[in-house]
């Protein structure tokens, strides 16, 4: 069977992404910085399915890297997730240049290299599905949040544009936005249960709407609809308000 | 966000922390005066519910599968549909399952959760070969199979302490459908007589119709079954709707009880007829409606449990179920099963007997109706199931359960009581 690999393997989202892509046969190539804490998933999942899985060290911010990388594994993948993120309360990121640095490149700069490589490859081989996990917060910029919601928002645009492109060689794109999940990420905000997705959620969201070909994933998809009003908001309106 | 528990009621304001690693574990113990631990909140009372709770379904690692002797270890996080999502396609299944899939591991152990076989295959701790705890000093212990801990702790309601991982071990199946029998009775009689009429069965249950009145008192149908042998077991787990919001609460009245139990009732065939169906719709029909405990509205439900040993079962029964059929509250559901010998757990629930469960909506006057109920209970030597209540008194909880002081004991000579305690461990001071 194929591989898919994830990138960004150590989130909660990316945990729950590989079983359930374990448990519909795929193989895996889990990727991460210390993927030696991927030990305990790569037993679970081959506890759990019949698949191989391997780890994988892989630093989304070492772009000279990223090439050798792919390169190196011996058997290509059938689909690429990217599921890294990096995210810092907004007061803190606006102040740190070095968090908001940070922010930009792996939400953004990292995925755009390593998924270069990557659509290249697809794009010749005329087959693969390219999965990046945005956000929400891409879709309009908010006092609360704009840094990490301008990067997503770059991500977005680039996964949209990559779709474009590589749709004449049947390789799709599915640009995923959650919106409030229940994660390490978001362990210390109050969020409204009615809008918050769990993890094993997302992933099962993100399965069907990959096997399904689709292109732009809401999860829960009530956020299609809050972000479709959010962005409909006038501009001299939004400014004054606070969400 | 707060936990709450399956019935949504009571609404307290908690603070969670999630369990991923043993190190962060530690500090929260150190930090935390009391908590209690909750699994994926299917209990139905107070039971996993406190201030400060301890969520330890993020701790699902899978560990090691033997495939030969079918032992399973894994983390307490672990839900009972990963299992069978995993296995039953290799021919392996729950020795013990209750009517959800939708529980930790961990809380299976707290709870001694039973299920349809209760009466030749006993409770869940029956196939727990041994598991691991964090005790209230912080240490890590291993308690195998008939120790102290062992036995305060498969039953325990999670006030022993943390589990965190346990090796279980699976049954062989070679099929994914079961053969049904549907017995359809008009009485209680009836119904006792099917039920010891085929207790040779390994799986039976009664869904009873409550608003039968007089001479129909009991009615109900009678499900029984075992594991077909045709080598199909290409599982794939049952999705069905969602209930997305709670229900206004008067969507559940007399007249809407009354359609649903008629429908159910008059669906099946007369007298006995068979049927083959699949896991989830013998195991687990109400999974296939996710969070259908909202139908209930936002002032939530409870489900009240109860046991009579045998000898009273029949009298005892007869006499509740008139007076809940006076009363006029309707209860969706209620769910009739014969249960086989005691084990040796200080709080296990189940002993040799018939258990009745029924589901109410919470209204201003139910507790009265529930305290009636309690008294007759008690009077018939019965007990209250801990994982489903929220509301039972101390004098009434302790009736019925006669090793309640060598669990205090226990929890005494071991911090325990100081560490591990939920908003019922306290009202039934345990």
């Amino acid at each position: 069977m194929s591989y898919v690999l994830i990138i960004g393997a150590k989130s909660d989202i990316a945990k729950e992404v590989a079983r359930v892509y374990a448990k519909n046969g795929y193989n895996l190539y889990l990727a991460a910085r210390g993927a030696n804490e991927l030990k305990d998933l790569k037993q679970d999942i081959e506890v759990r399915s019949n698949v191989k899985v391997e780890i994988k060290e892989f630093d989304i911010t070492a772009y000279n890297t990223h090439e050798k990388f792919y390169t190196n594994l011996e058997e290509k993948p059938l689909g690429v997730i990217i599921v890294s993120g990096y995210m810092v309360e907004q007061k803190i990121a606006q102040k740190d240049w070095d968090k908001s640095l940070n922010t930009i490149n792996v939400n953004y700069t990292g995925a755009v290299s390593i998924l270069n490589i990557i659509a290249n490859d697809f794009e010749s081989e005329r087959r693969g599905f390219i999965v990046g996990v945005s956000s929400v917060a891409g879709d309009r910029g908010r006092k609360a949040n704009y840094i990490y919601g301008s990067a997503k928002a770059a991500f977005s645009t680039y996964l949209g544009g990559l779709r474009n492109r590589l749709f004449e060689s049947g390789v799709s794109v599915l640009t995923v936005k959650p919106g409030f999940v229940n994660t390490k990420m978001t362990e210390n905000l109050d969020l409204p249960e009615k809008l918050t997705a769990q993890p094993e959620d997302v992933a099962n969201d993100i399965y069907n709407a990959q096997q399904k070909g689709k292109n732009i994933l809401y999860t829960k998809s009530i956020w299609l609809l809050i972000m479709l009003i959010i962005k409909h908001i006038p501009e001299f309106i939004f400014k004054k308000m606070s969400i | 966000m707060n936990l709450i528990s399956w019935g949504m009621y009571p609404k307290i304001k908690n603070k969670k922390f999630l369990l991923r690693d043993l190190n962060t574990l530690n500090n929260y113990m150190e930090e935390t005066d009391e908590f209690i631990p909750f699994g994926n909140g299917r209990s139905y009372g107070d039971s996993a519910i406190n201030e400060d709770v301890l969520y330890v379904k993020p701790y699902n690692n899978f560990l090691k599968f033997n495939k030969i002797t079918g032992i399973l270890s894994c983390q307490a996080g672990v839900l009972l549909s990963e299992i069978l999502e995993s296995f039953v396609k290799d021919g392996w299944f729950l020795k013990v399952t209750p009517g959800t899939k939708l529980i930790t591991v961990g809380g299976a152990i707290a709870s001694d959760v039973h299920g349809k076989n209760h009466h030749v295959a006993g409770c869940f701790s029956e196939c727990v070969e041994e598991f691991t705890i964090i005790l209230a000093n912080g240490k890590k212990k291993i308690s195998k199979k008939g120790d102290e801990l062992f036995l305060a702790t498969c039953g325990g309601m999670g006030l022993t302490g943390v589990i965190i991982d346990a090796k279980i071990s699976l049954k062989r199946i070679n099929s994914q459908f079961i053969k049904q029998t549907t017995i359809k009775t008009s009485n209680l009689r009836e119904t006792f007589d099917a039920f010891e009429k085929y207790k040779k069965l390994p799986y039976s249950v009664a869904w009873i119709d409550c608003l039968a009145k007089d001479k129909n008192i009991g009615k109900c149908l009678l499900m029984v079954g075992d594991f077909a042998d045709d080598g199909n077991l290409e599982y794939k787990s049952k999705k069905g709707p969602n209930i997305p919001f709670n229900f206004p609460s008067f969507a559940l009245n007399t007249l809407s009880v009354k359609a649903f139990n008629w429908l159910y009732y008059a669906k099946a065939p007369d007298g006995i007829s068979k049927q083959k169906v699949g896991i989830d719709t013998f195991f687990y029909p109400l999974d296939a409606i996710g969070n259908w405990n909202r139908i209930y509205g936002k002032n939530g439900f409870t489900q009240y449990q109860f046991i009579l040993p045998k000898e009273h079962s029949y009298k005892g029964l007869k006499e509740i179920l008139t007076k809940i059929s006076d009363s006029g509250k309707g209860s969706f559901l209620a769910v009739l099963k014969l249960y086989g010998k005691e084990n040796k757990n200080y709080l296990s629930f189940p002993i040799e007997g018939y258990s009745l469960a029924l589901d109410f909506k919470l209204e201003d006057t139910l507790f009265e109706l529930l305290d009636e109920l309690d008294k007759i209970v008690v009077k018939y030597d019965g007990r209250i199931y801990l994982t489903k209540d929220v509301r039972v008194s101390k004098e009434i909880f302790e009736k019925g359960y006669p090793q309640i002081d060598k669990f205090r004991e226990f929890r005494k000579a071991n911090s325990m009581n100081e560490k591990f305690n939920s908003l019922q461990s306290k009202r039934v001071n345990i």
